[in-house]
């Protein structure tokens, strides 16, 4: 409690606090308002940050380069809609098969694709996501190209996802336990042979560490919450298609990640809010310059990705400051 | 017997504009270090260009002609500005600012040509179809595109193997310190490589135009499918690009074109049709993982 009290007195704890807060009230706020549809942005905001914080597991704390991290997405989603399509509403079946489903796949993929390096690393990760994108593009009994309708996982008696403030209420809590597991499993041995292998990964096989396994660990990891996300984001829309798991999905999430700022606790939840708002935001906001420039938004924001990949690498995180551990070193 | 060899010159046809594409990008990968996926976007300006050049000359060939300087210009342009910075970065830089790149170029082609897709017509002169045997008539204008892609690759493998500018870029390929340090003008040679990889993505794109459709974001997902291509032959290798284009072209091909009749014996032919592409695709990522297994860096790749 002294430590968090004490974190509050920095910029960066401050911040994370106030951005905690406002995430956990905004279905209140946004019913003050009346503006409902901020809401729906704010539940995409959450699942997005579920699954940025996943892919940071092994991209910022690892250093694997996984181009293919959206295809969780598409595992936890079809295993919710196949369940559903095929009359088996509850969500205490649909939900662990989900996320099963995404760690095994995970941990298959994994095993096949950490036996390469660099390029090759990211060229089979995608090339592995972009198998099961054909799959579900081909699965003529769940809708193939064009996607299917879902019905919403039931809990009987406990919740009803229906609802968009009680489902926004559950992504927040699995969110807050997500960023949880992530500071456990940041800070825990298995983390910090993970970020040593990162850094020297010969030195750690030297040291006698199965590098290779821990890697294998922390991907199959990174999935299984992939998944979950993937479940949020079917029950979201109520609605499953292979575009969820295409390339360009597997793209945002790490422009997500090293916009927040790689590495970090937080900075893949500061990057889901930043890349949403300027989804959001920017188009409006080019209007003002001249009509139907905001249609164009993207003219934009290609740009100011180069800008950032070329020099802003801490991302957000990095803008609050130098982090505690710093502080102490 | 007929049906069967007409698609394996389609698989041809495909294999070599496809290694087109690969042959640029692997060039890229193998001397500069550089993940440029803004290389189906230079696939798709080509087609882009053409189409608006081809209606100002109003013909076909010189059109096309005229396209291929342009994109060499716009190849320099994307090399000086942007790629250059990126040579000394680590990959998930690279991946990042060229993804934006890719976001940049739809959404110019948006601003210039507009949403809606254009289609350039098959010029008139190859506009019938040629008996290659007797009973099975074969459309000119795809019989032009295996002559063009093999006279390039031909054109390509000379450049490489026989001129000092193809010394040069082997030299790079295999150590671009060390040709620096020899006082070689690696600036330049960077340029003229991106250059030319984007006058071949061009050349791919308005040859693939009047069979497909000018589109925005064309470029994407046959972008994922040079990777493949250039990741199963070995990054950096002309010669396992053009092998890996080929196996890669028959598999997507003969899928197509087979799958259908031959998943119809246990499935409903709506649903055969639906699966087949799938599974052609499926099988080429399965290629792909299996050559990787089997050899992480390639079938040609240079083993570290």
């Amino acid at each position: 409690m002294a430590v968090f009290l004490a974190s509050l007195r920095t910029p960066r704890g401050l911040l994370t606090a106030l951005v905690l807060v406002l995430l956990a009230v905004l279905p209140l706020l946004t019913q003050a308002f009346d503006q409902r549809y901020l809401l729906s942005i704010g539940t995409r905001i959450v699942i997005w940050a579920i699954a940025a914080v996943s892919l940071n597991m092994i991209l910022g704390y690892g250093g694997l380069v996984s181009f293919g991290h959206a295809v969780f997405f598409g595992v936890g989603g079809y295993a919710v809609g196949i369940l559903s399509a095929n009359g088996l509403h509850s969500g205490w079946l649909q939900w662990p098969v989900g996320i099963l489903a995404a760690a095994a796949w995970a941990a298959l993929v994994g095993a096949l694709s950490l036996r390469t390096r660099g390029v090759y690393f990211i060229m089979i990760t995608l090339a592995f996501a972009q198998l099961v994108y054909y799959v579900g593009a081909g699965l003529e009994a769940y809708g193939a190209d064009d996607g299917l309708n879902i019905s919403r996982s039931r809990f009987p008696d406990v919740i009803d996802l229906r609802d968009k403030a009680s489902f926004y209420w559950l992504c927040f809590v699995l969110l807050c336990g997500t960023l949880w597991f992530c500071q456990r499993f940041a800070t825990s041995r298995f983390g910090f042979v993970l970020r040593g292998a990162k850094s020297n990964d010969l030195r750690m096989t030297a040291l006698g560490f199965p590098v290779f396994h821990y890697r294998l660990a922390a991907f199959t990891i990174s999935g299984a919450f992939g998944g979950l996300a993937g479940i949020l984001l079917a029950n979201e829309g109520a609605y499953i298609s292979p575009a969820m798991m295409s390339w360009i999905k597997s793209g945002d999430l790490i422009i997500i990640v090293v916009l927040g700022g790689m590495g970090t606790l937080f900075g893949p939840l500061y990057g889901a809010i930043a890349f949403f708002a300027l989804e959001e935001f920017l188009p409006p906001l080019l209007d003002l310059g001249g009509k139907d420039w905001g249609e164009y938004w993207q003219i934009v924001f290609g740009p100011m990705l180069i800008l950032i990949a070329l020099y802003a690498r801490g991302g957000i995180d990095s803008l609050l400051g130098r982090t505690q551990a710093h502080h102490n070193g | 017997m007929e049906y069967l060899l007409l698609q394996i010159l389609n698989g041809v046809q495909l294999g070599l504009l496809m290694f087109l594409l690969a042959a640029g990008l692997t060039l890229t990968f193998g001397i500069m270090d550089l993940v440029n996926l803004a290389h189906g976007s230079l696939y798709m300006m080509g087609a882009y260009i053409a189409w608006t050049l081809i209606a100002w000359t109003d013909s076909f060939v010189m059109g096309a002609l005229l396209t291929l300087p342009a994109t060499f210009l716009l190849g320099v342009v994307v090399e000086r500005v942007v790629a250059r910075r990126l040579y000394a970065r680590d990959h998930l830089d690279q991946v990042l600012a060229t993804f934006g790149l890719i976001l940049f170029f739809n959404e110019l082609v948006r601003v210039i040509w507009g949403p809606a897709g254009k289609s350039i017509a098959v010029p008139k002169f190859l506009a019938h179809t040629i008996e290659i045997m007797p009973g099975a008539p074969y459309p000119a204008y795809r019989f032009a595109i295996i002559l063009v892609g093999a006279a390039v690759a031909l054109l390509l493998a000379w450049l490489v193997t026989r001129t000092r500018v193809g010394m040069l870029i082997r030299a790079g390929a295999s150590n671009r310190r060390m040709i620096a340090a020899l006082g070689v003008n690696i600036e330049l040679l960077f340029s003229l490589v991106f250059g030319l990889g984007a006058v071949f993505a061009a050349l791919a794109g308005l040859m693939a135009a009047p069979l497909t459709s000018v589109k925005i974001g064309m470029g994407d997902d046959i972008l994922i499918l040079t990777f493949v291509i250039i990741v199963i032959g070995g990054i950096g290798s002309i010669k396992g690009a053009f092998v890996a284009a080929m196996l890669v072209g028959q598999i997507d091909i003969i899928g197509r074109a087979f799958l259908p009749d031959m998943l119809k014996t246990f499935l409903s032919p709506s649903a055969a049709a639906s699966a087949a592409p799938s599974i052609s695709q499926v099988l080429v990522y399965v290629l792909m993982a299996g050559v990787l297994i089997w050899r992480p860096t390639g079938l040609f790749g240079q083993k570290n």
